[in-house]
């Protein structure tokens, strides 16, 4: 017996209701993790590549730490320990900004120590030879290239970002995909709910890779 | 300072426990049908790794008929692989997963007698076919064209020149991507607790609830993903240099 999709109930009360809220926390969740993950992640590229054995030990275990864990582990560790740490339970939304900022920050500095790499040395060596510090070479110099060299990656990684957002679900965050499944819960319809929140997931990420790949080959004619 | 956290004393004794009424055996492993932590724990991996083993293997089929496709020159079947990797990596695994578990039998009549753990190996599967794709494309891609041209012109059919001439090479080359694919597919089965499969992340925070001594689950659940992905680097090593051709593409930097 097939079951039949009745998708009527969508209406601009449940939109209202249950779905908005959880799709502001999702991409600010994504845009925090973002700002934060990319900054601390160049930090972590640079200490990777600074030479110093302390500054790269200790970022090289950070990233390969972090990597080499399910992300669904990594947001349930910070989730147990940050409380014990600060001696009081923090709220869901906040434990899963800080999971993903960290967390993120791995994956980031990757992307940015292969942009800092595709940055020919010459232009480090030219900016010593102007009188440019160390910070100031890759400030103005060194930075601003790896960064758009690797634009296209940085975002592809984001969008990913954003999908494992629904992975806050392990410890109960409202999300965007949590509104559907609440949704799906009060209109007890939660098959219709899972597909339009497929669909609604595909249409960001699908819209945002398509601008990525136009952004990529826009860089590529500039180069 | 180890041994002590936050006041509540570590106690790796709790693997040698069981959830029935706080029974501890001397041996770590229950009797009469009782299990302990560490015996679920194992249990547990074994699932993850059964889940994930399963659906990498669904991911190289699918994924690298898919990638197959993708390069063909019938433009029908390209855009039926171009549609198919955009499908599949544009959706959440997680909600991937809710439309294998929750959905499809209900959709799909014949999959109502379907175990459950079927439902996760086809979501994680196809979820990584899509990656995988992207992976089997790129490295047939890099392959220089007089490759294919030479094949065709000597007279050996399309299928021909991919079976003899393209895809020895082209698998060879992604290889050390797959790898990370497979170490990928490890990680991505801990979504599997959100359906309630006995897996490792599931006994993590099932223990976790039952034992409140959750840094040490954590700790050894954290650590079996570890060595899980430790050995499967180890294994593509291994693969990579048993299939390895002198002379040919990646064989050099194959070390």
């Amino acid at each position: 017996m097939m079951a039949t999709f009745d998708f009527s109930f969508f209406d601009a009360h449940l939109v209202s209701a249950f779905i908005l809220k959880g799709l502001w926390f999702s991409l600010g969740l994504t845009i925090i993790a973002m700002v934060g993950g990319i900054a601390l992640g160049t930090v972590l590229a640079l200490m990777r590549l600074s030479g110093r054995r302390p500054l790269v030990l200790l970022a090289a275990v950070y990233v390969d730490t972090l990597r080499s864990i399910p992300l669904v582990m990594v947001i349930l560790w910070f989730f147990l320990l940050i409380p014990m740490l600060i001696g009081r339970p923090l709220g869901t939304e906040l434990s899963a900004a800080i999971t993903f900022t960290l967390f993120e920050a791995a994956y980031y500095s990757e992307i940015m120590r292969a942009g800092i790499q595709s940055v020919p040395r010459g232009q480090m060596n030219a900016g010593y030879a102007v009188g440019m510090t160390y910070a100031q070479c890759m400030q103005l110099v060194v930075l601003p290239q790896a960064f758009r060299n690797m634009l296209p990656v940085l975002l592809t990684q984001t969008i990913i970002l954003f999908q494992d957002t629904s992975l806050v679900y392990a410890i109960g965050a409202y999300d965007l995909l949590k509104g559907f499944v609440s949704a799906g819960q009060n209109y007890n319809r939660p098959m219709e709910t899972y597909i339009v929140a497929a669909a609604v997931y595909f249409v960001i990420c699908f819209s945002l890779s398509m601008m990525v790949r136009r952004l990529r080959k826009r860089i590529q004619i500039i180069r | 300072m180890f041994g002590n956290w936050f006041g509540s004393k570590w106690d790796w004794q709790i693997f040698c426990k069981s959830n029935l009424e706080d029974t501890r055996y001397p041996g770590c492993f229950g009797a009469d049908g009782d299990i302990t932590y560490l015996q679920w724990m194992i249990s547990a991996w074994g699932w993850t790794l059964s889940v994930a083993l399963l659906g990498l293997l669904l991911a190289l089929v699918a994924g690298s008929l898919v990638g197959v496709a993708r390069t063909v020159p019938n433009r029908a079947l390209r855009l039926f692989g171009e549609a198919w990797t955009e499908l599949f990596r544009n959706v959440p695994l997680l909600v991937q997963l809710f439309l294998w578990y929750f959905v499809a039998p209900k959709a799909i009549p014949g999959l109502q007698a379907v175990p459950s753990i079927v439902l996760v190996v086809c979501a994680l599967g196809f979820f990584t076919s899509a990656r995988v794709a992207e992976q089997v494309k790129a490295g047939i891609e890099t392959l220089p064209t007089g490759q294919r041209n030479a094949g065709l012109a000597m007279g050996l059919t399309l299928s021909q020149t991919y079976r003899h001439v393209l895809l020895p090479v082209a698998f060879r080359i992604v290889i050390p991507p797959l790898t990370s694919e497979a170490m990928g597919i490890i990680k991505n089965s801990s979504v599997a607790f959100a359906v309630s499969i006995s897996e490792l992340t599931m006994f993590a925070m099932q223990a976790q609830e039952e034992t409140s001594h959750g840094v040490e689950i954590y700790l050894a659940v954290t650590g079996l993903y570890f060595v899980s992905s430790i050995v499967v680097s180890r294994v593509a090593v291994l693969i990579e240099r048993l299939v390895r051709v002198p002379g040919v593409a990646g064989a050099e930097a194959g070390r």
